[in-house]
Parts: C-alpha cells; structure tokens; sequence
C-alpha cells in the first residue's frame, strides 16, 4: 500500500536492517531505517525491530538497546496500536525492553546455530499470520546464540491461556518436538505476541525468506505482510 | 556523603538452564578436575556516594532491578561496603 511507512530502528551493532528495508521493498511497503538517535519520525505507521548485535551483546542480547531514549517512544507508539515487530536480536531487544514477555538466553547447544527451521503458526487471526492458516508449517531461517526462549512456568500458563504463543518450532510435518526444537526453547516457542496482537517479537528470520533469489523459501513473507 | 562500593552478584535462578556453566564444567572435566557442579555468576563492583550504607545498597538494588538482571531469569544481591 502507498504511504504505509515503516521504520526499520537501526542501533549500533543491528546488521538486519537492509534486509528488511529490501524484503519490506520487494512487498511494496515503504520502509525506512531510522538511526535510534534520530528518534521515531511522526508519520511512521510500523516499526521493525531488526537483527545484529546491537552494543556487541554487552551485558545480554538486547539490554543496551532496550534501554536506548527511542525504546520509549517504540513502546509509546506500540500502546497506541501501531505495529511493532522485533525480529532476532530484535527480539531479544523488545523482550527486554518489556514490550513482551519471557527472555531470550544462551541456546542450549551454548553455540551459535544458523538453519532453517519450520515453525507451526499458532494464532492466524494476527496481523503478522493473516496469510497463514493456524496450523501452517513455515520455513524460516534462524541466526542465533541467544535464541532460547525462557520464562517462569506462572507467566508461561499465562501466556499460554492468553493464547499468546504466534509460532512454535516443529518438524517439517508440523509435530512440535523436542528433536524440533534448536534452542531449548521452553515449549518450544519461537515467537510470542505482546499485550497487544500488533506487537510481536520472534527469534527466525522472516525478512531472510522473503526475497524469492534468496535462500530457499519465501514463506516469512506472510509476516512481513502485516505492514502491507 | 561516604564513598562505598556496592557489589552486585547477578546469577541465573536455580533451574535456569545455563549452558555455559555446563561447557565450562566439562573443559574442566577434560582438563582432568573432578567437581560434581558449577555455576557461574556476573559481579559488578559499583563505587558511588551516599549518604549511608542503606542509600548505596537501594541505589544499587535499582540499578540491578532496571538493568544488571533481567527477573525473568536472574537472582541478584547487592552487598556495600565503604571504600
């Protein structure tokens, strides 16, 4: 749609951002990377939280940039009901940050993993999973050290009954197993929504499998469609 | 006002799966040290000035609350001493 301008917050370390500038492109969205010190510019109406290291890890993944002024104006902007997602390091970035619940921490391999991997879409009535079908298998890539998924069992049977849960990793038959799981993810989740269904954070790449001569699937471009 | 440093121990809570720790107890096992566990923990030393030991350790207990930890996954302390 014309008009429709995103925001791609680029802080120091984040090496996704292009990526999603181009995906976002190639699905007719306008999109433009926005540097954190800049602020958000007025008229955006989605903001994407991409992947890297921002602040090289320090502390953990996402606690710098979690705390960067613009975080404000991200969860401000969020609580207004404009669309927020935060892929990877973005995802690590909106969890601490709060505008999510749970944390990402050290996979269980305690190594950096960069696969493909299916996901089983667990909520399709989102703006992030409006071109699935709930049940959908996905192949999306993941790029990840702190990956795995954590959260107290309180907040998880919460999170659960909210029907929180947007994506879960499983086989390729779309079976959500321990042998399907990269990271150690506590049930095996790999993306969960906020308080708000427009804001959702996850770990794989969706902007990775969007571009049809990249890599080999286009299925992440269904999420990335929600800005469409 | 009195100088102090407040010592912040940051670990993950028990049950927390930390695979670091269990990398770094089997490099020691390699190494051919026999230990039945180990954990490991992050320490920040904070020097600040306040104006009691109670003022530096509250200081220092938000500074672990809003940053250090992260409660999700994290236990901290905080312990004062003046410097």
């Amino acid at each position: 749609m014309v008009g429709v301008t995103v925001a791609v917050v680029q802080f120091g370390g984040s090496n996704c951002d292009r990526d999603a500038v181009r995906a976002l492109d190639h699905l007719g969205v306008d999109a433009e990377r926005v540097w954190h010190e800049d602020g958000l510019p007025a008229d955006i109406e989605g903001i994407v939280l991409p992947g890297g290291f921002s602040y090289g890890d320090y502390l953990r993944a996402g606690a710098m940039a979690a705390r960067a002024p613009i975080m404000a104006e991200v969860r401000a902007a969020a609580e207004e009901g404009v669309p927020v997602i935060g892929v990877c390091n973005g995802a690590q970035i909106g969890s601490e940050s709060g505008l999510t619940p749970g944390a990402f921490t050290t996979n269980a391999s305690a190594r950096f993993q960069c696969e493909p991997v299916h996901l089983r879409v667990e909520r399709a009535d989102t703006p992030w999973t409006a071109a699935y079908d709930e049940g959908d298998v996905i192949e999306v890539p993941i790029a990840h050290g702190e990956g795995r998924f954590e959260i107290s069992e309180a907040a998880h049977a919460d999170l659960v009954a909210d029907d929180r849960v947007l994506f879960r990793y499983c086989d390729a038959d779309g079976n959500v197993t321990d042998a399907a799981n990269p990271n150690g993810s506590t049930d095996n989740v790999a993306g969960v929504l906020g308080e708000r269904e427009t804001v959702a954070v996850l770990m794989p790449h969706p902007e990775r499998a969007t571009l049809p001569d990249l890599g080999r699937s286009t299925d992440g471009a269904g999420i990335l469609d929600a800005f469409a | 006002m009195t100088a102090y440093t407040a010592t912040v121990t940051v670990r993950l809570k028990r049950g927390v799966l930390d695979p670091e720790a269990e990398t770094t107890q089997q490099a020691l096992e390699r190494l051919g040290f026999e230990l039945s566990d180990l954990r490991s923990a992050d320490r920040f030393e904070v020097d600040l000035d306040a104006a009691d030991a109670d003022e530096a350790a509250d200081r220092a207990d938000e500074m672990a609350e809003r940053l250090l930890a992260n409660p999700t996954i994290h236990d901290y302390e905080v312990a004062v001493a003046e410097r």
